[in-house]
């Protein structure tokens, strides 16, 4: 018996993630510090955290309806309406769901047929590729490049387009990069959406992490509601990734085909976290104020650190990531430079190509953890990076 | 508010040479608008915050409930000045309600405190009474919880 026979052949061809490899070592250095994790290190404020215990206390330990409370979704439809403006009807246009990872999965099965052509950009989240592949779909990744700060460039979409291309992916503020994109590159890619006929998904997880302007969703353009799915969830602004909760809003024919996926594969959203996110909605924003404060200004430090250190790091406008380059100062790949520097310097960051091939001789180094741990990672790192660039000279001199 | 006085306040470590390194500026800059603030009275200084508990700090502190005579002029500034000279006096406020001023008093023994609010404070002329609570334990100090939560060992290191 061949194990790997038994395994569906669209499943044995995923590439094992590059985060997963990295995890198994520095879970067994408990000393190291990490700047990988993908994840606030701020724990849920307390009042969202007590309206889930009030919740159980009062015995709500059910299913929900499978799109979600509706007190929930009345609650998304206004807080979407007042910060991205698009209005959504809470009874079809809602749509609850575990996590906008969840949201992804559903959003691309719900549309592809067998060989329909996904665009997104890339680097860009490790799901995405994977998660079209499970579709049966084809990614057609479009490169954003470090010479423009990884910003969008509508031009390289309308050249990547082929046949076949159904949905346009998008992902603002991007994660690992931190890029945004401001409204005449949306405006001209809403415009390409419309001309294709695409669908747009846009996951906006880190739309309140956005630091340089306001962020504007593809969806409140003229014309593009009617063609977008809306992704948001709760984890990255509200701290609330253990809750698994997030959302997909769009047109009410496109979240009826979501939900009858999400009904057989997930029943609905636990309903803890539901009641948490009603509280969050309601009275979350001063809280999630205090924490974007608070990533700006530790954003503003490493990356300087960064730069000071010779390796090149544009400003990421949203998010919680730094996206420097290494390999072009130091000579070491971006994975030979983040297990070195685990090895020796004991600082944990991610190789940029976990997020695709376009993260070439990057790393993602997250500075969502306290100062005090990113003044003693950027020393260590500040020191490493010196003592490989003398390596460098050393070895170019005795060859 | 002052971006140096809102970073001393976030990192556990606030020496210039830390506090140059997060703010972009030279340590002497640093050093010096440290000075100014000193100077003017903004920044008083800064005191270790340990959790009693861990740090086996046996110190027992009480919450006192004074009741004090106004003055003619000053009202109670004089009386609640006198009182916050004392050294086992760790803070003392003017309050709204019931009693006057809450002080809170330390000192390293249950009996020392006790000697201290019943011959010193309790005596002083215009102290009309007090009531003495004394701390059993604390679970939030300045803001930082006094338990473990936040501690996660399970928190994965790295993550997508």
């Amino acid at each position: 018996m061949n194990p790997e026979d038994y395994i569906a052949e669209h499943v044995r061809g995923l590439p094992r993630s590059g985060i997963r490899d990295f995890f198994a070592i520095v879970s067994e250095m408990p000393q190291a510090i990490s700047l990988g994790i993908g994840e606030p290190d701020f724990i849920t404020p307390w009042k969202i955290r007590e309206s889930s215990i009030f919740a159980l206390e009062r015995g709500k330990t059910s299913y929900t309806d499978n799109r979600g409370l509706l007190s929930l979704r009345k609650e998304i439809s206004a807080y979407v309406e007042k910060h991205f403006g698009p209005g959504y009807d809470p009874k079809s246009e809602v749509l609850v769901t575990v996590g906008v990872s969840e949201a992804i999965d559903i959003a691309l099965r719900a549309l592809i047929n067998p060989g329909d052509k996904v665009l997104y950009h890339e680097p860009c989240y490790v799901s995405y590729a994977p998660s079209i592949a499970l579709a049966f779909g084809e990614a057609i990744p479009v490169a954003t490049n470090p010479e423009s700060s990884f910003a969008l460039d509508p031009e390289a979409f309308e050249k990547a387009w082929q046949p076949g291309c159904k949905i346009l992916m998008l992902n603002f503020p991007t994660n690992p990069t931190g890029g945004t994109a401001d409204r005449e590159r949306l405006e001209r890619l809403a415009k390409f959406a419309v001309e294709k006929d695409l669908i747009v998904i846009s996951d906006e997880i880190y739309a309140e992490l956005t630091y340089e302007g306001e962020h504007l969703s593809i969806a409140a353009l003229p014309g593009m509601q009617e063609r977008t799915i809306f992704l948001h969830g709760f984890s990255k602004a509200f701290a609330m990734t253990g809750f698994r909760v997030g959302f997909a809003c769009g047109p009410d024919w496109l979240i009826e085909a979501m939900m009858k996926i999400h009904q057989y594969c997930m029943m609905c959203a636990p309903i803890l976290s539901q009641e948490a996110a009603i509280e969050a909605l309601r009275n979350g924003s001063e809280e999630v104020a205090k924490m974007r404060d608070q990533y700006a200004k530790r954003r503003d430090f490493v990356v300087r650190r960064f730069n000071e250190m010779g390796l090149d790091c544009h400003l990421p406008r949203g998010s919680f990531y730094a996206f420097p380059a290494v390999s072009n100062s130091t000579g070491l790949d971006e994975v030979e430079f983040c297990h070195r520097l685990l090895r020796e310097a004991e600082v944990a960051v991610v190789p940029g190509t976990a997020f695709g091939p376009h993260g070439k001789g990057h790393i993602r180094a997250s500075f969502s953890t306290s100062y005090d741990k990113l003044v003693e990672a950027t020393n260590r790192m500040e020191r490493f990076a010196d003592q490989v660039r003398a390596e460098g000279q050393s070895f170019s001199a005795a060859g | 508010m002052n971006d140096l006085i809102s970073t001393i306040q976030e990192t556990a470590d606030p020496n210039p040479e830390v506090l140059a390194k997060i703010l972009g500026r030279s340590i002497e800059e640093v050093e010096s608008e440290i000075q100014s603030l000193r100077t003017n009275g903004s920044l008083l200084g800064w005191v270790p915050l340990l959790n009693p508990t861990k740090a086996e700090n046996n110190e027992v502190r009480s919450v006192i409930e004074v009741k004090i005579s106004p003055e003619r002029e000053g009202g109670f500034d004089r009386l609640a000045h006198r009182i916050s000279k004392f050294e086992e006096v760790e803070a003392c406020h003017l309050m709204s309600g019931a009693y006057d001023l809450l002080v809170i008093v330390k000192g390293k023994t249950l009996h020392s405190v006790a000697s201290f609010v019943s011959e010193r404070l309790a005596t002083i002329d215009g102290v009309l009474s007090t009531a003495t609570h004394f701390l059993l334990r604390s679970y939030k100090e300045h803001g930082h919880l006094l338990s473990d939560e936040g501690e996660n060992p399970e928190k994965p290191a790295v993550s997508a």
